[in-house]
């Protein structure tokens, strides 16, 4: 569904992203791990073209998406939970879910899809008219994965989901995901949170310094010696 | 579901009886004014239809969109110099005023777009410099327009600038109107009026419009908001061309009602003074920015004409210099309203619950 080839991304004079190729298939949860700085939230900026890729080409269900500009991708289906959440602050919670059908226009089934979010995140229809600013981070995090779903993509990115959230929060969250992903969802999670990623995922990749060291079905990545001292603190 | 209804009705019928009573207000307003207080507040009445425009304008683009501007006078001075140079003795052009202000909108509205396209990646203070930069560019320009070719006349301003007239009748004489004689100054108020009202609808219907939450959305967050599939290149540049267009709008009929114009109007210090009746009015909010626009206007003119007269009763002789005191006060006046109400005199409800300014 995703090929991704060759991607490079830099910063200034840095090689934030130095060559990576990999694929997600359709329907296929697939994590993206590794340290801060691995280079994992540009390669995601880079897919979702909030950042300008320095070369490598991506296509998405055949067609080159890497030189569209970023609301593109969304009429394309691609939906980007972004890192840090970023919901609208002072709109209410139903006015952020209608933002993430901004360009399905007057479609009916709006109505519908909202109920669905609803149904992911129960929390969310208790606060549907406070406003966004005002919900826990984690209610937070749950609006934006809601607000994506909004507009019906057929892959989901996402960035960072368990950050700066409780533990408990964490579970929850990712149970969601889980239950996203099990509803036929296709999904790129970016993740530092290497054992949760990897527990979640059906394959991973691992990033360092730019590079895929790494890559397998996540419960052959869990096994790995060189994983497990890595990144899972063994 | 029947209660429901009942209190629709009854809240459609007591919005009708208001609007009805705010009709008649706005109606008799010249005359009550005019007669009670003299044409020099009429013409304040005037302005502040001008200002109130001016202010809607802006409000597009700072409290919609968030963009920060603080060379919108600019837009008001296109609108103007279009006026000016295309019915005045300057040219000897004297074209008709319905072709004019559109042309002023339009124009206006093009030089916004001007001023959106470079400052596109711009936030904050860093869009603040750049159009207060553009706002005094466009200033400096009128100023020097005069040589080799004169255009703009310089710092002498254009004078003689044809009124405004509406199917033959000229606004600068009296109008005999089904037996009442209008002044110019309640004729002008009335044209004004119903600009005024224009640009009030048109504003609230693009509040309430996709482009309008795309907007919001842009203020709330850029990042999301592309993430949302939102074109925010274009739905920046369409806030930057409306509010200006409002702002051409306004220009064109103050050059009308002037009949003069000259670059020492568009000042810096006019660009602040909008800006400050959106924030202070409530930023985003329609009806706080119509109030800012009346109190900035009409405050300002209160002041100058009472504190002389005041310091006289109290003191037996003028201590301060009116103008002087005029700003203290009004500066004293924005601080108080920043410390105390910080989301505006009149916030949208979002804005009150998100500053906390309000017990509502």
């Amino acid at each position: 569904m995703l090929e991704v080839t060759g991607l490079r991304v830099n910063y200034g004079g840095i090689q934030a992203v130095r060559g990576i190729t990999f694929h997600i298939a359709e329907g296929e949860m697939v994590a993206l791990i590794g340290a801060n700085g691995a280079g994992k939230t540009s390669t995601l900026r880079a897919l979702a073209r909030q950042l300008d890729a320095a070369g490598g080409s991506v296509r998405y269900r055949g067609k080159e998406i890497s030189a569209l500009p970023p609301h593109a991708l969304v009429t394309e289906g691609i939906a980007l939970v972004p890192e840090g959440r970023g919901v609208f602050p002072r709109m209410t919670v139903v006015e952020n879910l209608l933002m993430g059908a901004y360009s399905r226009g007057r479609d009916p089934a709006i109505a519908d899809d909202i109920a669905r979010v609803y149904g992911f995140f129960p929390r969310l229809s208790e606060r549907a008219q406070q406003l966004a600013g005002t919900l826990s981070g984690g209610e937070q995090q749950m609006l934006a994965i809601g607000r994506a779903l909004m507009s019906r993509p057929g892959l989901l990115l996402l960035d960072e989901p368990s950050m700066g959230l409780a533990p408990i929060m964490v579970q929850k969250i990712f149970e969601v995901i889980r239950a996203v992903a099990a509803s036929g969802m296709t999904i790129l999670l970016v993740e530092q949170n290497a054992r949760l990623a990897l527990a979640t995922s059906q394959r991973g990749y691992v990033l360092e310094s730019g590079e895929i060291t790494l890559t397998g079905e996540a419960a052959e990545l869990l096994a790995n010696p060189g994983v497990r001292a890595a990144y899972l603190g063994e | 579901m029947q209660r429901l209804l009942a209190s629709l009705r009854r809240d459609r019928r007591a919005a009708m009886i208001a609007s009805l009573v705010l009709g008649v207000v706005l109606a008799v307003l010249p005359f009550v004014v005019g007669g009670a207080l003299g044409n020099s507040w009429l013409r304040v009445l005037d302005f502040a239809l001008l200002y109130i425009m001016l202010a809607l304008g802006l409000n597009i683009v700072v409290g919609f969109a968030g963009l920060l501007d603080l060379g919108y006078i600019a837009f008001y001075a296109v609108g103007a110099y279009l006026y000016a140079l295309l019915a005045s003795p300057h040219f000897g052009l004297h074209l008709p005023v319905w072709l004019i202000i559109p042309a002023g909108a339009v124009l206006a509205g093009i030089f916004g777009v001007l001023l959106g396209a470079p400052t596109l990646r711009l936030r904050g203070d860093y869009l603040a410099i750049v159009t207060l930069g553009f706002g005094e560019i466009i200033r400096i320009f009128l100023n020097n327009l005069n040589a080799p070719v004169n255009i703009t006349n310089g710092p002498q301003g254009i004078s003689g600038i044809d009124p405004i007239r509406m199917g033959g009748i000229s606004l600068a004489r009296p109008i005999d109107f089904l037996g009442i004689t209008v002044p110019s100054l309640h004729a002008y108020y009335y044209l004004f009026l119903a600009l005024a009202l224009l640009i009030v609808f048109v504003s609230i219907r693009l509040e309430d419009s996709r482009i309008g939450r795309a907007w919001v959305a842009i203020r709330e967050d850029e990042i999301a908001a592309k993430a949302c599939g939102i074109n925010t290149r274009n739905i920046k540049l369409l806030a930057f061309a409306m509010g200006a267009s409002f702002g051409g709008v306004a220009g064109g009929l103050f050059a009308g009602f002037q009949a003069f114009v000259s670059p020492e109007s568009f000042s810096l210090m006019e660009s602040v003074m909008v800006l400050c009746m959106v924030v202070l009015g409530g930023m985003g909010h329609i009806p706080g920015v119509i109030l800012g626009g009346i109190l900035l206007t009409v405050l300002p003119e209160f002041f100058r004409h009472s504190a002389g007269p005041l310091q006289v009763t109290l003191f037996g002789k003028v201590l301060l210099d009116p103008e002087a005191l005029r700003m203290l006060l009004f500066g004293l006046a924005l601080i108080a309203v920043m410390l105390y109400r910080p989301a505006g005199l009149w916030p949208s409800g979002t804005r009150r619950r998100e500053l906390g300014s309000d017990a509502a």
